[in-house]
């Protein structure tokens, strides 16, 4: 299994939430400015980049991407809004449904609960990145084989869900499924397919 | 004399095989481009200022902030002062800017103040003595009417008796007469009184008492009478996709728009007329959308907002996708339907007398009428519906509209009749197949089948689970029926002359597997591997063909696609004929070769054959329907049969589903893969429905509650149980037609899942969702609801 584990984040990483939960009472206006600014709050020196745009750059699919964005901007609009890399969706906007799903230094995370500026040092794969030209991944061909879609529009969120499931879980029982995926949903109501990639996948691992 | 009519099983390649859809390497890869994934260089983001009252008159409203915010690029008012707003989330301002976050916080510098109003968002059981309504009949009345197959007499004489509170264009009149209504009833609108609406004092409306037969008469006679109350809530279409659109003006007279939408073909004319250009010079695209199930037929005001900004900026690219809040407060809803039932059998078990009294909301518009008794047929009825208006957005077209509610209501009844009676319910239904029309055959097959499935005899048990330990398991059953008679579609298919086939057509894919079908038809006829048919659709500028609701497209396309195909085969065998030293009709098109039948050694490749259409491409319209090329390809009413395995933790009030079957019919299944997929999809969709979903609406402020997806709930994988499908196929049903199949297997879930839980815990749990605490309540009361 591979299991990259995440790099503390540098002091440039900017404010993470909790630092911003820390510092959002204080009311001081802050000017446009390249780095990040030095705060007092709570008494600890904080960083506050914001609220204007600020230089972000982000490593993803192995390519170093810029751009100026505000701090509140997520890691899911930078990356459909910014970088074009539309594959994960917004659907519920708050960490419910999964469809943002990204990998961040190899695990699974909602994109739309990560903000762009904390992503900064990560290496983020998004569903475009796990193929190169119009070949596929053996997950996306069982994607296909067992038709585990039908929209379409939560099938890209799956794809990168079911790709670190089965190489965290190689042969996966029914329960470890029922547990392992179930943090993205799907209305069309895909599931029987995607159940039976995960099985036959592990199947053909095992 | 061509031969339109679909192939024997022997002679058709890839009709009725299992194929892989064949979008389906776009879509895993996350290429599909969708239209919230539509991002031209120059896009402004698009917000809209909603109201947050249920019920408020506008008194102001003051964009200047925002209009001087840089980045700001327009600011459109889509409702101003002395508007009277009915439902909260309603649309009031829209502005564009570079991007989202400007977007966000010009939204917040606008100032709107508003005189708030009384509302009313209660579906409870309305009070015994309504006051008679005598207003006019509203255009969403009278589609309800129409849907729910209201008799034309009675039709009309509503409408002279009441007047009608919209003016019918000469267009919505072509349509409902294009749609099959009766003459008379179209002239009975030509000459309604019209009366503008005015918000009743109440909001209950209620429909005179239908009476069939002599119900009191087959009560009185009957050897047992089962009373109780079922229904289901109001739930949203909660698509992944949120509702969308962008505009852009390339020229002041020209526009391009990209939108989510079930309704390729008819978003143009709906978008031109509020504008005021001509629909010709406006192109609508989609490739791909996440999600219908009803609520995307219109290019609503958000989308005609987009125009207006668009314009208002220069016609630089305006997009707005709704937010999730928004998409579940105001762009898409299935309107609630409970009941209060009285059901009779005689001795024999047949079903002799039915009555009800119905209520429900759809929003300001009312609600729908629930085809009651459902599928059955009873002799003896007395029925009356009441819709209640409510402060909430309207509802729309969800998955077989009122089919649902109306399984959940009757199947429910018969149910607990048969409990009453100790029979299976299995046989019960058996016993009244004949009260089921022209679908009998159909349940009386598909029935054994879905038992067997099921082990249906080895598992059931007569009410309430007597095991010990607190988890109870039951088994539940429904029917379903449904139309889906294919749409009107032209295909506009091009042979080349180097062997390439391109077929052009304004239809959409929900994800049903309609690109995949029109392919299979095509290249099945002429006898070609499906990669050789290349398909555009998704631009309103190809051949029209119609919106994808009802379960109309799977046989409006396959037929005008067949009979386009069919055509193009015999003019390349005309054109072949001389070098095979044959007549045109000696010849046959299989395995990627135009040969003489009989005598496979006379025989071109597909594309030497093509070759000899010469140097220009060949390109044919094929249409449905087509009474000038017979036979009808298509075919309406379908039957399906549904069981449910749950189990019940009395103790938590957690009902689970351990299996659930489904065998279904829809004619000549034309890929039984992607058919099963949307069976199964139906099934999931409807285990989902039955157990978690509800929009919830506060009565203090008006507002939902539950306006996301963490709080309306939709079911997961771990959900799901184990699902087996079975689609009827053969004789008796090949050769019935395509017939769609998007609303049929969505109608039986809950009723089969509700009935598992009053098999398995002994007591009805009379409304939909069935939660925890429903659950509950329905154990503590023991039953009352079942046996009022």
């Amino acid at each position: 299994m591979k299991d990259d584990t995440a790099q503390k984040p540098d002091s440039n990483a900017g404010v993470t939430r909790r630092d911003f939960m820390k510092i959002s009472g204080i009311g001081v206006a802050v000017p446009l400015v390249l780095g990040p600014k030095l705060v007092e709050a709570a008494g600890e020196e904080v960083a506050v980049h914001g609220p204007g745009k600020v230089p972000i750059t982000l490593s993803v699919n192995g390519r170093k991407l810029t751009a100026q964005l505000e701090p509140r901007v997520t890691l899911l609009d930078a990356l459909r809004d910014n970088f074009n890399l539309t594959g994960a969706k917004r659907v519920c906007d708050r960490g419910a449904c999964g469809a943002c799903t990204v990998l961040m230094d190899g695990k699974t995370v909602y994109a739309c609960a990560v903000l762009a500026i904390d992503a900064q040092n990560a290496r983020i794969t998004t569903v475009e990145g796990l193929t190169q030209g119009d070949s596929l991944t053996p997950v996306m061909h069982a994607f296909v084989e067992h038709d585990a879609q039908q929209c379409g529009f939560c099938t890209p969120g799956f794809i990168v869900a079911t790709t670190q499931f089965l190489q965290s879980h190689p042969s996966p029982t029914m329960e470890d499924i029922r547990h392992g995926l179930s943090g993205n949903y799907c209305r069309c109501g895909t599931y029987n397919g995607i159940r039976a990639v995960a099985l036959a996948s592990g199947g053909r691992q095992s | 004399m061509s031969e339109y009519q679909w192939p024997d099983p022997a002679t058709r390649p890839l009709l009725g095989k299992r194929i892989s859809r064949v979008d389906g390497p776009v879509k895993v890869s996350g290429r599909a481009k969708y239209t919230y994934d539509y991002n031209p260089d120059g896009l402004l983001a698009g917000k809209i200022l909603r109201c947050p009252y249920a019920h408020a008159r506008i008194t102001s409203v003051d964009t200047s902030a925002a209009e001087k915010m840089a980045g700001v690029k327009a600011v459109h008012v889509i409702q101003g002062p002395g508007t009277e707003i009915f439902w909260a989330g309603d649309e009031i301002v829209g502005v564009a800017a570079v991007d989202e976050p400007t977007a966000e916080d010009a939204i917040r510098a606008i100032k709107v103040q508003y005189e708030v109003l009384p509302h009313f968002v209660s579906d409870a059981e309305p009070p015994k003595n309504i006051a008679p309504d005598s207003g006019p009949i509203s255009r969403d009345e009278f589609d309800d009417m129409q849907d729910n197959q209201v008799p034309d007499e009675q039709l009309i004489a509503a409408i002279k008796t009441k007047g009608i509170s919209f003016h019918p264009s000469e267009k919505f009149l072509k349509g409902i007469q294009d749609e099959g209504t009766d003459a008379k009833v179209i002239a009975a609108l030509r000459s309604a009184k019209y009366i503008a609406s005015v918000m009743s004092r109440s909001p209950y409306k209620e429909t005179a008492v239908q009476t069939t037969g002599e119900p009191d008469k087959a009560f009185a006679s009957a050897a047992a009478v089962s009373e109780g109350l079922y229904g289901a809530s109001c739930i949203t279409h909660c698509c992944l996709e949120t509702h969308g659109m962008a505009s852009e003006w390339p020229t002041d007279k020209d526009m391009t728009v990209h939108i989510s939408t079930q309704n390729l073909s008819g978003i143009a004319g709906q978008v031109a007329e509020p504008l005021g250009i001509p629909a010709g010079n406006i192109q609508v695209l989609q490739q791909y959308i996440g999600g219908g199930f009803g609520s995307k037929f219109s290019p609503d005001r958000w989308g005609l907002t987009t125009a207006h900004l668009s314009k208002k900026a220069g016609g630089k690219p305006v997009k707005i996708m709704l937010e999730r809040d928004a998409e579940q407060e105001v762009a898409g809803m299935r309107p609630s339907t409970f009941a209060r039932v009285k059901v009779a059998a005689d001795k024999d078990g047949k079903l002799i007398a039915w009555e009800s009294r119905s209520w429900g909301t759809g929003g300001m518009g009312g609600g729908g009428t629930p085809p009651l008794p459902y599928i059955f047929e009873i002799p003896n009825q007395r029925k009356q519906n009441i819709a209640i208006a409510t402060n909430q957005g309207s509802a729309r077209a969800w998955r077989a509209p009122n089919h649902p509610q109306a399984a959940v209501i009757s199947m429910g009844a018969i149910e607990d009749l048969a409990a009453k009676m100790n029979l299976d319910p299995v046989e019960l239904i058996t016993r009244n197949l004949d009260l089921t029309g022209k679908r009998a055959q159909t349940y009386r097959e598909e029935l054994p089948i879905a038992a067997e499935m099921m082990e249906w005899k080895r598992h059931w048990h007569p009410r309430g689970d007597k095991t010990a330990g607190p988890v109870k398991r039951g088994l539940g059953l429904s029917l379903h029926t449904w139309g889906g008679r294919g749409h009107n579609s032209d295909c506009d298919l091009t042979l080349h002359p180097d062997g390439s086939v391109e077929i052009k057509m304004a239809t959409q894919d929900l994800g049903t597997g309609c690109r995949t079908i029109i392919v299979i038809v095509a290249a099945d006829t002429l006898g070609i591997p499906i990669d050789n048919v290349k398909l555009l659709i998704g631009d309103s500028r190809y051949p029209v063909s119609g919106a994808s609701g009802g379960s109309t497209t799977s046989g409006g396309v396959t037929s005008s696609t067949r009979r386009a195909a069919v055509d193009a085969r015999e003019q390349l065998f005309a054109k072949v004929a001389p070098a095979l030293k044959a007549q045109p009709e000696e010849l046959e098109a299989v395995s990627g070769s135009v040969r003489v039948k009989g005598d496979p050694g006379r025989s071109l490749s597909w594309k030497e054959a093509c070759s000899k259409i010469g140097a220009m491409p060949l390109t044919i319209r094929g249409k449905n329907p087509d009474k000038a090329k017979p036979p009808d390809l298509t075919n309406s009413g379908v039957g399906g049969v549904q069981m449910a395995d749950v189990s019940v933790d009395t103790e938590t009030g957690i009902v689970r589903v351990n299996k659930m079957v489904a065998v279904q019919d829809c004619g000549l299944v034309v890929d039984v893969k992607t058919a099963e997929s949307q069976v199964l999809g139906a099934l999931i969709m409807g285990i989902s429905y039955a157990l978690y979903e509800e929009k919830i609406l506060d009565p203090v402020t008006g507002r939902m509650l539950n306006p996301n997806m963490e709080f309306y709930r939709l079911a997961g994988i771990s959900d799901i149980g184990e699902l087996k499908v079975h689609m009827m196929t053969g004789k008796g049903y090949d050769d019935r037609g395509v017939i769609g199949l998007a609303e049929p297997p969505v109608v039986s879930p809950g009723a089969a899942i509700s009935n598992a839980v009053a098999n398995a815990i002994g007591v009805r749990v009379p409304f939909l969702p069935l939660t925890p605490d429903r659950v509950l309540a329905a154990l503590e009361q023991g039953g009352a609801h079942a046996s009022l």
